[in-house]
Parts: C-alpha cells; sequence; structure tokens
C-alpha cells in the first residue's frame, strides 16, 4: 500500500491548521473504512491522514432532557446507534437503517459522522436523520456553524463542508407526540450491499386520530443527492392516514424522485419500488406509533 | 513514519515501532508471523480478516494497525489453550463440519466469539445478522450456524478467551 503519514491532533484547532498546511495532500479520517478502501485501491492518494478520533473526544449519543433533542456525536459508530435502546424505542427509522450498513465487522468502526461526509448517493445514515429534521454542526476553525442536513449534500460525494471544515454532531430535534418513522433499504441482500432505493417516511399524528400533523418522505438513490419529497409530504398533511392516502403519496413520491439506470436496477423497477415502500413504510409508522401508545 | 504503540495481543503486552500506513493485518501475518488472520478480499467485503479489538469484531484488513495502541487484540491463534486445548467454538466446528477448506474459519469464529461474549443466548436471526458480514464459498453456512448453535445449547457459560500464556516479547 501506498505510503502516508497518520497524524493524530488532540484538538479541532490542531486539526484545522494541520490540514491547512498540508492543503489538499491531507485528509481526514475517523473510522476509515471507506478512506482505507479508497487508499488501498489508489483511488486516493493522500500523503497525510488526519485522525480525528482523539480531537473529536470520545463519542457522545445523548437526549438533551432539557430539549429534547437528540446529540449524535461524529464519531459514534452505526453499531452503537444500532445497540441503543434509545434509538430502537424514540429513532426506531434510524434503527432499520443503520443495522443493515456494512457488517458488525465494518459497523463497529464506521462513524456517523464519516458516512455522511463521505456523502454516497445512497447515504444509509442519512436519509432516516433527514426524515428526522437533523442539523449538521460544522466546525470552520473560526467558529462553529450549522446546516440542515438535506441541505448538507450537493452531488455525489460533494458536500457543503469547505476544505479543513469538521462535521462535529448531528443534532436532531424533539418529534411532535405521537410519532414515528421507519426506513426501508432495498437491495439484493441485507448485508454489505448497497441499496436500489432507499425510503425513509417519518409520521406525526394529532392526538388520538389518524390524521397526519407533519410528514417527512426522504428518498435515497432517487437523486444524486439524498432528497424529500415536498409533494408527497404536503399531500398528507391534514389527512388520515390510510393505505389509499399513504398509496397516493407514494405515486406522488415516485413522480417527484429522480431516478435513473444504473449497475444496480433501472429507472422504472426504481420509481415503482418508492410507490410501493412508501406506503409499506408510512403503514409501518402507523403500526408502531399504536404500539408505542399501548 | 513510524510510530510506537503499546497494546496487547492474545494477552501478551506487545511493544512496538509500526509504520503508519500498516494495517493491522498487514502488523499480524507480515510483521508478527501470525498467518490465523486471512486475507480475503483486502477492502472489508468478506470478513476473512476478522479480529477482536476491545471485544468487538472488525476488519483487520481496513483497521490501521497504530490505532491498536492502548487496546486489546485477539486473534485465532490467542483461543486455544497452551496445551492445544481447543476453544468451544473450534472444537465445535470441527465436530459439526463447520470447516471445509478453512479459508473462513478464523474469521467465522472470532466473529461467533464476538456474538457470543455480548449475546451468550442469541436466535437463529441473531446469529445470521452477526455472521452477514464473514463470506462462506464451500460451506452453504448451515454446519457454520449449526456449530454456534451446537455451543450454546452446551450451555458453557465459560466461553471466555482461554490467554495462551506464552513468552511475551515486550517484557
Amino acid at each position: 500500500m501506498r505510503k502516508f503519514a497518520y497524524l493524530v491532533p488532540k484538538t479541532l484547532d490542531q486539526a484545522v491548521s494541520l490540514h491547512q498546511s498540508h492543503g489538499n495532500r491531507a485528509m481526514y479520517v475517523a473510522g476509515g473504512t471507506d478512506v482505507m478502501v479508497k487508499v488501498k485501491s489508489g483511488k486516493i492518494t493522500p500523503d497525510y491522514l488526519i485522525s480525528l478520533k482523539h480531537a473529536l473526544g470520545s463519542p457522545q449519543l445523548r437526549v438533551n432532557s432539557d430539549t429534547g433533542e437528540l446529540h449524535i456525536g461524529s464519531l459514534v459508530t452505526h453499531r452503537t446507534l444500532e445497540t441503543s435502546s434509545t434509538i430502537k424505542r424514540h429513532y426506531p427509522i434510524l434503527h432499520d437503517a443503520v443495522q443493515h450498513i456494512g457488517s458488525v465487522q465494518i459497523r463497529n468502526v464506521a462513524t456517523i459522522g464519516g458516512n455522511l461526509v463521505n456523502a454516497v448517493p445512497s447515504a444509509d445514515g442519512a436519509i432516516p436523520l433527514i426524515a428526522l429534521d437533523a442539523v449538521a454542526k460544522v466546525y470552520a476553525g473560526t467558529g462553529e456553524r450549522t446546516v440542515d442536513l438535506i441541505h448538507f449534500f450537493e452531488g455525489p460525494g460533494q458536500t457543503v463542508l469547505a476544505p479543513g471544515e469538521i462535521l462535529t454532531e448531528i443534532v436532531v430535534p424533539k418529534q411532535p407526540a405521537p410519532s414515528a418513522g421507519a426506513y426501508q433499504k432495498y437491495g439484493r441482500r441485507e448485508a454489505m450491499e448497497l441499496p436500489l432505493i432507499g425510503v425513509g417516511v417519518q409520521l406525526s399524528l394529532e392526538q388520538g386520530s389518524n390524521r397526519c400533523t407533519k410528514a417527512r418522505i426522504a428518498l435515497g438513490v432517487a437523486a444524486p443527492t439524498p432528497m424529500r419529497s415536498l409533494a408527497a409530504e404536503h399531500y398528507l398533511v391534514g389527512k388520515e392516514i390510510t393505505e389509499e392516502t399513504l398509496g397516493e403519496a407514494g405515486k406522488l413520491a415516485a413522480d417527484e424522485s429522480r431516478v435513473r439506470d444504473s449497475v444496480r436496477g433501472l429507472a422504472w423497477y426504481r420509481r415503482e419500488m418508492v410507490e410501493v415502500f412508501v406506503k409499506r413504510m408510512g403503514m409501518k409508522c402507523l403500526e408502531r406509533i399504536k404500539e408505542m401508545g399501548a | 513514519m513510524a510510530t510506537e504503540v503499546r497494546f496487547k495481543l492474545n494477552g501478551n503486552r506487545m511493544q512496538m515501532t509500526v509504520e503508519d500506513h500498516w494495517t493491522l493485518l498487514h502488523l499480524l501475518r507480515e510483521e508478527l508471523g501470525l498467518t490465523g488472520t486471512k486475507e480475503g478480499c483486502g477492502s472489508g467485503e468478506c470478513g476473512a480478516c476478522t479480529v477482536v479489538v476491545d471485544g468487538l469484531a472488525v476488519n483487520s484488513c481496513l483497521y490501521l494497525a497504530v490505532d491498536v495502541a492502548g487496546k486489546d487484540v485477539l486473534t485465532i491463534e490467542g483461543l486455544a489453550g497452551k496445551d492445544g486445548t481447543l476453544h468451544p467454538l473450534q472444537k465445535s466446528f470441527v465436530e459439526n463440519g463447520g470447516i471445509q477448506c478453512g479459508f473462513c474459519t478464523p474469521g467465522m469464529i472470532l466473529a461467533s466469539k464476538a456474538l457470543l461474549d455480548e449475546n451468550p443466548r442469541p436466535s437463529e436471526a441473531e446469529i445470521k445478522h452477526a455472521l452477514a458480514g464473514n463470506l462462506c464459498r464451500c460451506t452453504g453456512y448451515v454446519p457454520i450456524f449449526a456449530s454456534i448453535q451446537a455451543v450454546i445449547d452446551q450451555g458453557i457459560e465459560e466461553v471466555d478467551v482461554v490467554v495462551r500464556q506464552s513468552e511475551s516479547p515486550s517484557d
């Protein structure tokens, strides 16, 4: 393998200044499960890998009891999210997604921050977080800025992060009660696979009825970046959630998607699967809201 | 560049200088001669290189050697007793035909060990979920799952590692 120097700065400021002094010969790394694959294949040739393991401190996954916000540190691994009882109980859409990313071996090491920064169109970690209205916190050296996760991605492999900037944390706002979500990664096999399509639905209902007060429909591999189907979301708000209304929302989402043909699947099939899974995930949301109330 | 790291390997305290670009797999096989850990795909897809770091199964082909500093690493060489007594998982794989060509076996056994240490009574679905990152081209998986199930059925509480007390290179 090509040689590189591995730098482990102790603070974010040191990390930023190292990145500045080495310019495009340097690259940040966290778990390394994506970076190392690219270095080994020669796809990228950094002279310096700057590890963020110490600079970002110990990975934090916590709910702020005052605000009800969920804070996920960038270094939190997919396995930590998968095995967290808080995530499973209160953010099932995220649990659905992370348990099928890579394998246990990958999830033990791969971080949620790395998954987001990597910005592949199929980012299974991003879709549920977008459906939860998550915000990305970015350290820029001169201070901190926040970006709505839906606006974090600019294209395949491209994010709004400027060179040297560091994604430090994801914050998920408190969801209106009662609400629940569900995510379907649809591919040929469950593990070690990129999805043909990813569909996340997060619904909030009126207390004691099935009337929808808030809807989020987020799609992966449906466009060059993760996207939301605003048409389907607008359609659902104020309506009773039933198989019929969800079917209609599925149609709207399929129309709005910008799926394309690729080696993994054809556009027409992906469009049909968007329709199928928006409905199916919506029904799962209903089921989960009922279970929570029970 | 090179870095001095201290870590534990199969119960032995280690102190050595590792090159920044070495993977843990390279360190084990090429520098330490521990060839029980296999390299399959080299890109985190097949699980043949699985080792256990601080109780977690990881792909050693993607794990930088410098990152084991301060950690506890277990490879297949650390499972059997000094007298050659096989670990219950190893014994079960032998007895239940969980091994054919053997290439995936070290990774399969270590991924299974990490699972059972965390969850001593996994369901069949949980076993399959935990081993989804380990490919086997011979057995069709059925005897592998049966091997793990047999260990669970024996109700061996002590599936824990038998540390091999060989001479330590560091102290």
